[in-house]
């Protein structure tokens, strides 16, 4: 019998410990076909976040070191410039990399290091407990923005995609989201086209996922998605942002 | 040559190939000479960084990836440092960090100062955990500690803090560089290279299990306990004969040696000797606490309010008296200023003994 599905051997046979509906899940799955497809598995080196996925060590069967709060692309830089060969990528979310990890990840894209950047922007702090982030939308409720995320006082939301475009080193950046299987299949195809332009030491490459949080965003898994669909990506449009 | 250029040469010397770091004064000529030097090397690696919070954590980065990593500050930029530091420790991975301190706190301002031996011998960010610290006193000494630092950072797998100041950062002296190394570095077994032809590696902080942790935390307390009993070093000078004892480090030994040279010389009767801490950790306590058997009275000079003054009073337990001398805020003393203060004392000291 032919065998069309299978688990990616760099995923590890244990089970994950993320929430029902939670995007990590499907992202680790993703990161863990394409490093097989690519052959990489033996070359990567990932930079897990502070948040949720910290325990991505436990999932993917890759090296990993693991970062301060908002430092994964400090951390980043400093593995690749000394392994350039090696395939060197961050896994971050939104408050470690639009927050208190803004200035690590603009100029470590400014100096067009040779690295790459799942982003996985849930628009909420998810480990803490669903606090404000810099990407909530607007009136968007959290546990720390209960009258709704307001123009006034906070700001809109940080679109990073938007942000790093306009500097010169960034190579490739495109907004993606998982909530559905044609766009998680765009996922992947992003991850891909992210480690070519690594391999091919094009410069700084971006993945941003829009992912669901089911749990503090207080939806079940299927409103998750159709959020990301009807609310989150009006304001995170989906597609190429720079190649 | 300069000590800035000293501590980098000497750096490279001991196969030092990656140097990341944020310019404060006074310590810039360190980043200047390595980004020239590092371009010549194969392999160097030398990044400005956009803050100090990066600069350490391409350190730890480089660190986990095999390589000699050094970053170099000042007084404040080593407080943004910690975060790292600390993180550097809990991983248990090698790092050299030079503190050419400055007078604080806050910005305070330029000048050579000691005001950070509490934060650098403490562990400095959160966490229970030491470094080691090691406080030279001349431009030859920054070269053959700093040379000394890479080999203790790997042996221990730990970081490595060299505190020197703005005086002997500047300070020109004629100095041998140690000669590179001829033997390969040593194998580590724990850097990440990419997982091929063997299981995948983790270098982590995070241990969620209490047990876990507190076993982490033991086996650390251990790693320091060795290097308390291995590694702990100090430079006597005239204590065989000495009534009172000077303890000192780094510049303040210097200008204290000065002082003592003066004084011995006006009065040879003037029985004045000097311990000087070359790790500030682990502490000298037990040469200290040894020359109890020869006299009770110690006169601690820092270039500061007082802070290596309490690792003193620790290592006598409570017996000889302590005296105090201290110049915060970017004073220098002369050897002169320096010597009143301790004659003061001694001839204090011997009336009392008459008494």
């Amino acid at each position: 019998m032919k065998q069309i599905y299978k688990r990616p051997s760099t995923l590890r046979h244990v089970p994950l410990h993320y929430c029902p509906g939670c995007g990590h899940s499907i992202i680790h799955r993703l990161i863990a076909e394409v490093l097989d497809e690519m052959k990489l598995r033996e070359k990567a080196i990932c930079v897990p976040p502070a948040g949720c996925a910290v325990l991505a060590y436990n999932y993917l069967d890759i090296d990993m070191v693991e970062a301060p709060h908002g430092r994964a692309t400090a951390v980043a830089t400093g593995i690749k410039r000394v392994r350039p060969h090696n395939l060197v990528f961050s896994y971050q979310g939104d408050g470690d990399l639009a927050a208190i990890g803004t200035a690590e990840a603009v100029h470590a894209a400014n100096r067009g290091e040779q690295i790459s950047v799942i982003f996985v922007n849930n628009a909420v702090y998810g480990m803490t407990g669903g606090q404000m982030a810099p990407t909530t939308l607007l009136s968007q409720k959290t546990t720390t923005s209960p009258q709704g995320r307001s123009l006034k006082t906070e700001g809109p939301p940080i679109k990073v995609g938007e942000l790093l475009a306009g500097l010169g080193s960034t190579t490739y950046l495109e907004r993606v989201a998982v909530n559905s299987p044609v766009n998680i299949k765009k996922t992947k195809s992003a991850i891909i086209k992210a480690f070519e332009y690594q391999m091919r030491k094009s410069g700084f490459s971006l993945v941003e996922i829009l992912s669901p949080c089911p749990t503090n965003w207080k939806m079940d898994p299927v409103a998750s998605c159709r959020w990301i669909d009807e609310v989150m990506s009006a304001v995170f449009p989906l597609g190429v942002i720079k190649e | 040559m300069y000590g800035t250029h000293a501590l980098a040469e000497a750096a490279i010397q001991a196969g030092c190939t990656c140097y990341f770091g944020y310019p404060i004064t006074p310590q810039n000529e360190l980043p200047e000479y390595m980004s020239q030097r590092l371009a010549e090397i194969p392999g160097g690696v030398f990044i400005q960084a956009e803050s100090e919070l990066a600069s350490i954590n391409m350190v730890l980065g480089a660190s986990a990836a095999g390589a000699r990593a050094l970053t170099s500050s000042s007084s404040p930029g080593i407080s943004l440092k910690q975060e790292g530091i600390s993180f550097l420790a809990g991983m248990e991975l090698p790092a050299v960090i030079a503190n050419f301190m400055r007078g604080g706190p806050g910005l305070g301002n330029i000048a050579p100062s000691q005001s950070d031996y509490f934060q650098a011998t403490r562990g400095g960010g959160h966490g229970d955990y030491r470094i080691i610290v090691l406080a030279p006193a001349s431009v030859q000494e920054i070269a053959d500690l700093t040379y000394l630092a890479f080999d203790l950072a790997d042996t221990y797998r730990t970081p490595v803090m060299i505190l020197s100041d703005g005086m002997l950062g500047q300070l020109m002296e004629p100095v041998v560089i140690p000669k590179p190394r001829k033997d390969p570095l040593p194998e580590k077994d724990y850097c990440v290279t990419g997982a091929h032809g063997r299981s995948a590696r983790v270098i982590k902080s995070l241990i969620l299990d209490t047990k876990e942790m507190e076993e982490h935390n033991w086996k650390l307390f251990r790693k320091y306990q060795l290097i308390q009993q291995q590694e702990t070093r100090w430079e006597s000078y005239l204590t065989d004969d000495a009534e009172m004892l000077v303890v000192a480090y780094g510049t303040a030994a210097r200008i204290a040696k000065g002082a003592i040279k003066r004084l011995r010389k006006d009065d040879p009767d003037m029985k004045v000797g000097m311990l000087r801490p070359i790790t500030l950790w682990p502490f000298p306590s037990k040469p200290i606490k040894d020359c109890l058997s020869t006299t009770t009275d110690f006169f601690v000079f820092e270039m500061s309010a007082g802070q290596m003054v309490e690792d003193v009073r620790l290592s006598l337990e409570g017996k000889g008296r302590v005296y105090f001398y201290g110049r915060p805020g970017g004073v220098v003393p002369t050897p002169a200023e320096l010597a009143r203060s301790i004659a003061r004392r001694y001839y204090q000291m011997k009336r009392s003994r008459k008494r």
